[in-house]
C-alpha cells in the first residue's frame, strides 16, 4: 500500500506548480484559471487520501462539493474572460492593470 | 398721581412715531413721518412736565415701580421697571423738550435730504433709548438704554452713509464707546457678584456694606471694592461722557447731520455717563480715589478741548469741542461731590448747546452746507434771528451774569474751589483757565460767522466746479420751522438758570434723589453767597475773578477777531509749534491709528497667520487630509493591478494565517 506521506507529497508538490503558475504566468488568464483548478485538486488529493487513512467519509463528500463549486467557478471565470476578451481584444494578464492605484 | 400707564406712554409715545416713522415711512410719507414722530415726543414732553410738576411743586412721593420681569437665572431677576424722582423728571423734561425742539428744526435741515423719514425714526427711536435709561430702576435696563442710545448714535452719525468719513467716524464712535461699555459692564458685574442685585434701591442700601472689603486679582494685590467698582462704572461714563482719553469720537461724529449733533452728542446723550454717576451717588460717594480721578480728568477734558476749540474753523466743531470742555465741567462737579451742580450744569448746558448747535445748523443751512467759518463773516444782516440767538448761546456758554450758564458754571467753581480732595487746586486752576478759554472760542465764533467782512460769494479759493454757484445766492434767514426751536431754546438758555438755581442748588428738590455723604457740603461756600437769591448773586458776579476771565476772553476775541483780524494770522505764526499741536488735537488720533488700530490689524493678522492659517488649515483642515493623501500614497503601490499579485497575496496571507493557527497550537 502507498504510504499517506507520498500522497501529500504529491498534493504539495502540485499545489506549489499552481502557486508557481499563477505568478510566473504573465500571459494568459486560461492558464491562470488552469492553474487555481489544479491548486483545487491538489486540496481534493489532501481530502481523500485523509478520508482514507482516518476511514472517514466526510473527506470525499467535500472533495464532491469542491468539484461542483470548482466547476461553477470554471464556467464563470471562463464566462469573465469572453468578456474580457471582447472588451478589452487581449487576454493578456500583464495587461489587464486597470486596478493599479 | 403718577401711574403705571403715565409712565409707559411717556416712554412710548416716541417709540410708536419711530416706528411709524421708520418702518412704515413710504406709506406715511414725509409730512406723515414728521407728525407721527412730533406728536409721540409732543405728548412724551406735555406728560413728562407734568410729571415735573407733580414732583417739584406738588410734593409727590418719588415712584419706583416694576413694570415686567425681563428675565431671571437663579436668583438673579432683571426687571424692566420705573424709578421717577426729582433727578429722573429733570432729566426727562430735559430730553424730551430738547428732543421735540429738534424734530421740529429737522423739517427745516432736512427738507431735502431722501432719508426724511428714516431719520425722523432715529430720531424718535433715540428719544425712547434715552427715556429707558433716565427712568430706569435698575442696571439692567440702564444698560439696556445705555446701548441703545449708542446704538442710534452710530446710525445717525453715519446717517450720510455713502460719505467714507461718515463711516469711519460712526465706526470710531462705536469703537471708542465700545471700550467705556466694556468697563461699564464690568462695573454692574461687580456690583452684581457683590452685592447680589441689579436694583438700583436694593443696591444702594446696601451699598455701606462695601466699604472695607478688597478684590484679589492675583498674588496679594488687592483693590478696594468700592473705588474699583465706581473706577469701571466712570469707564462706561468717560466712553459716553466723552471724556479723555476716550473724547476722540466725538468731534468726529460732527459727520452726522447737525439736529442730531445737538439733540445727542451735546444735549442729551453724552451727558448719560453724567448722570449715570449722579444716579451713583451713593457708590461714589463711598470712594475718595475714584471721585478724585473724576476730578482730574474732568478738569484735563474742561481745559484742553477748549484750546483746541479755539484753532478749529469748522463751525460745528468749534461747538463740538466746547460741548467736550463744558462736559468736562460737569464732571469735575461730580468729581467735587456736586452731583447737584452737575445735573444743574447738565440742564442749562442741553438748553444752551442745544441751542448753539442748531443755530450753527441754521448758518449751515443759510451758507447751503458750507461750514467753514473762514468763508463766512457778516451774517448778521442776513439772518437777525439766527444772530441773536447765537448771542444768547454764547452769552450763556461764556457764563455772564444772569444767564443759566452762569448759576451753574459758578456753582461748579464753587464747588470745585471749597473740595479739599486730592486733585481739586489743579481742577479749580484748569477750570478758572478754561473760563477764559470758552469765552474766547465762542466769542471768536461769534465774529467769524456773524461779524466782520463777508468772506462768502465770489470766492473760488477752492472752486470744485459743480458748487461753484452756491456763492452766488445770498445767505438768506431761515424758515419758521428752524427759528422757532431757536426762539424756543433761548428762553431758557437765559433765564432757566435764574428760576431754578435755588431749589435744584441750595433746596431740598434732589433729597433722595442725589447722595452726599455726611459731613461734605459742596455747596456751603457758594450758599453764603447765594441767600439773597438769584439777582444779587448775578450782580454780586460782576466781582468775582470767573467773571473777569470771561470777560477777558471776551474782550480779547473782540479785539483780535472784530477790531484787527492780522493778529490772529501773526498769533499762529507766532506761535506755530503749539498751534501745529492743537490743529493735530495732541496727536490722540495719531496715537490711536498708530497704537490701537494697527496693533490689532497686527495682532489679527497674526492670530489669522498663525492661528488660521498655521494651526487650523495647516495642521488639522489641510494636516488631516495631508497625512490620509500620504499614507494612501505610500499604500497604493502595493495595488499593482495584476491579478497574480492579488493571488499570490492571498495565498501568503492564507500561509501565514495557517502558519500561525499551527504555532499557536
Amino acid at each position: 500500500m502507498i504510504p499517506l506521506s507520498w500522497w501529500l507529497t504529491l498534493a504539495a508538490l502540485l499545489f506549489c506548480i499552481s502557486v508557481a503558475g499563477i505568478f510566473i504566468n504573465r500571459k494568459n488568464i486560461i492558464i491562470l484559471l488552469m492553474a487555481i483548478e489544479l491548486m483545487l485538486l491538489s486540496v481534493n488529493m489532501n481530502f481523500v487520501a485523509f478520508s482514507r487513512y482516518l476511514d472517514d467519509m466526510a473527506g470525499q463528500v467535500f472533495v464532491f462539493f469542491i468539484l461542483t463549486v470548482a466547476a461553477a467557478e470554471a464556467a464563470i471565470g471562463l464566462a469573465i474572460l469572453v468578456l474580457v476578451f471582447r472588451n478589452r481584444r487581449t487576454i493578456n494578464v500583464a495587461e489587464l492593470d486597470t486596478m493599479r492605484g | 398721581m403718577i401711574t403705571k400707564t403715565l409712565l409707559l406712554t411717556i416712554a412710548l409715545a416716541p417709540l410708536a412715531g419711530a416706528i411709524l416713522a421708520g418702518l412704515f415711512g413710504r406709506q406715511i410719507g414725509r409730512a406723515g413721518a414728521h407728525w407721527a414722530t412730533i406728536l409721540g415726543v409732543a405728548l412724551s414732553t406735555a406728560l413728562s412736565a407734568y410729571v415735573l410738576k407733580l414732583i417739584a411743586f406738588d410734593g409727590h412721593e418719588a415712584v419706583n415701580m416694576s413694570v415686567y420681569t425681563w428675565f431671571r437665572i437663579g436668583s438673579i431677576q432683571a426687571e424692566v421697571g420705573f424709578l421717577v424722582d426729582a433727578l429722573t423728571a429733570t432729566m426727562m423734561v430735559v430730553v424730551t423738550s430738547v428732543s421735540l425742539m429738534v424734530h421740529v428744526y429737522t423739517i427745516g435741515y432736512m427738507e431735502e435730504d431722501p432719508g426724511y423719514q428714516r431719520f425722523f425714526g432715529y430720531i424718535s427711536l433715540f428719544t425712547f433709548s434715552m427715556l429707558m435709561l433716565v427712568m430706569s430702576n435698575n442696571f439692567m435696563q440702564l444698560f439696556f438704554g445705555w446701548e441703545a442710545v449708542g446704538l442710534v448714535s452710530y446710525l445717525l452719525i453715519g446717517f450720510w452713509f455713502k460719505r467714507p468719513t461718515a463711516i469711519f467716524a460712526n465706526l470710531k464712535a462705536f469703537l471708542v464707546n465700545r471700550v467705556g461699555d466694556f468697563g461699564f459692564l464690568l462695573g454692574i458685574g461687580l456690583v452684581l457678584a457683590y452685592l447680589g442685585s441689579l436694583d438700583y434701591a436694593t443696591v444702594f442700601a446696601k451699598a455701606p456694606t462695601l466699604v472695607g472689603q478688597t478684590f484679589n486679582p492675583y498674588g496679594t494685590v488687592e483693590w478696594a471694592v468700592p473705588t474699583l467698582i465706581c473706577l469701571l462704572l466712570f469707564v462706561g461714563a468717560m466712553g459716553k461722557s466723552a471724556q479723555v482719553p476716550l473724547h476722540v469720537w466725538l468731534p468726529d461724529s460732527m459727520e452726522g447731520p447737525t439736529p442730531i449733533s445737538a439733540l445727542i452728542h451735546a444735549a442729551t446723550m453724552v451727558t448719560a455717563g453724567i448722570f449715570m454717576v449722579a444716579r451713583m451717588s451713593p457708590l461714589f460717594e463711598l470712594s475718595e480715589t475714584a471721585l478724585s480721578v473724576i476730578l482730574v480728568i474732568g478738569s484735563i477734558t474742561a481745559l484742553f478741548m477748549g484750546f483746541i476749540g479755539i484753532v478749529q474753523n469748522d463751525i460745528k466743531r468749534v461747538v463740538a469741542y466746547s460741548t467736550l470742555s463744558q462736559l468736562g465741567y460737569m464732571t469735575v462737579a461730580l468729581g467735587a461731590s456736586a452731583y447737584s451742580a452737575a445735573i444743574f450744569h447738565l440742564m442749562t448746558h442741553a438748553f444752551f448747546k442745544a441751542l448753539l448747535f442748531l443755530g450753527a445748523g441754521s448758518v449751515i443751512i443759510a451758507m447751503h452746507h458750507e461750514q467753514d467759518l473762514r468763508k463766512m463773516g457778516g451774517l448778521r444782516k442776513y439772518m437777525p434771528i439766527t444772530f441773536a440767538t447765537a448771542w444768547v448761546g454764547t452769552l450763556a456758554l461764556m457764563g455772564f451774569p444772569g444767564t443759566s450758564g452762569f448759576y451753574s458754571k459758578d456753582a461748579i467753581l464753587y464747588a470745585v474751589g471749597s473740595a479739599d480732595r486730592a486733585g481739586a487746586s489743579f481742577a479749580h486752576a484748569s477750570l478758572l483757565i478754561g473760563v477764559a478759554v470758552t469765552a474766547f472760542y465762542s466769542f471768536r465764533m461769534l465774529y467769524l460767522a456773524f461779524h466782520g467782512k463777508e468772506r462768502f460769494g465770489h470766492d473760488d479759493r477752492h472752486g470744485h466746479g459743480g458748487h461753484h454757484d452756491h456763492g452766488e445766492h445770498q445767505p438768506h434767514e431761515t424758515p419758521w420751522v428752524v427759528t422757532l426751536p431757536l426762539a424756543l431754546l433761548a428762553i431758557p438758555s437765559l433765564a432757566i438758570g435764574f428760576f431754578t438755581a435755588g431749589p435744584m442748588l441750595f433746596g431740598n428738590f434732589f433729597d433722595g434723589a442725589i447722595f452726599v455723604a455726611d459731613g461734605r457740603a459742596p455747596l456751603a461756600a457758594m450758599a453764603h453767597h447765594f441767600e439773597h437769591g438769584s439777582l444779587s448773586f448775578a450782580l454780586h458776579g460782576f466781582l468775582t475773578p470767573p467773571v473777569w476771565l470771561a470777560l477777558l476772553g471776551a474782550g480779547l476775541a473782540t479785539y483780535i477777531y472784530l477790531f484787527n483780524p492780522s493778529i490772529a494770522d501773526r498769533a499762529r505764526k507766532a506761535f506755530a509749534p503749539i498751534h501745529h499741536l492743537l490743529e493735530r488735537k495732541y496727536g490722540f488720533d495719531e496715537f490711536n491709528q498708530a497704537v490701537f488700530a494697527r496693533g490689532s490689524v497686527w495682532l489679527g493678522r497674526a492670530f489669522w497667520r498663525v492661528g488660521d492659517q498655521a494651526v487650523i488649515d495647516g495642521v488639522i483642515v489641510d494636516g488631516s487630509a495631508g497625512t490620509v493623501s500620504r499614507i494612501a500614497f505610500a499604500v497604493r503601490r502595493l495595488q499593482s493591478g495584476f491579478l497574480f499579485h492579488y493571488a499570490f497575496m492571498m495565498i501568503l496571507g492564507l500561509i501565514v494565517i495557517v502558519g500561525a493557527f499551527a504555532l499557536l497550537q
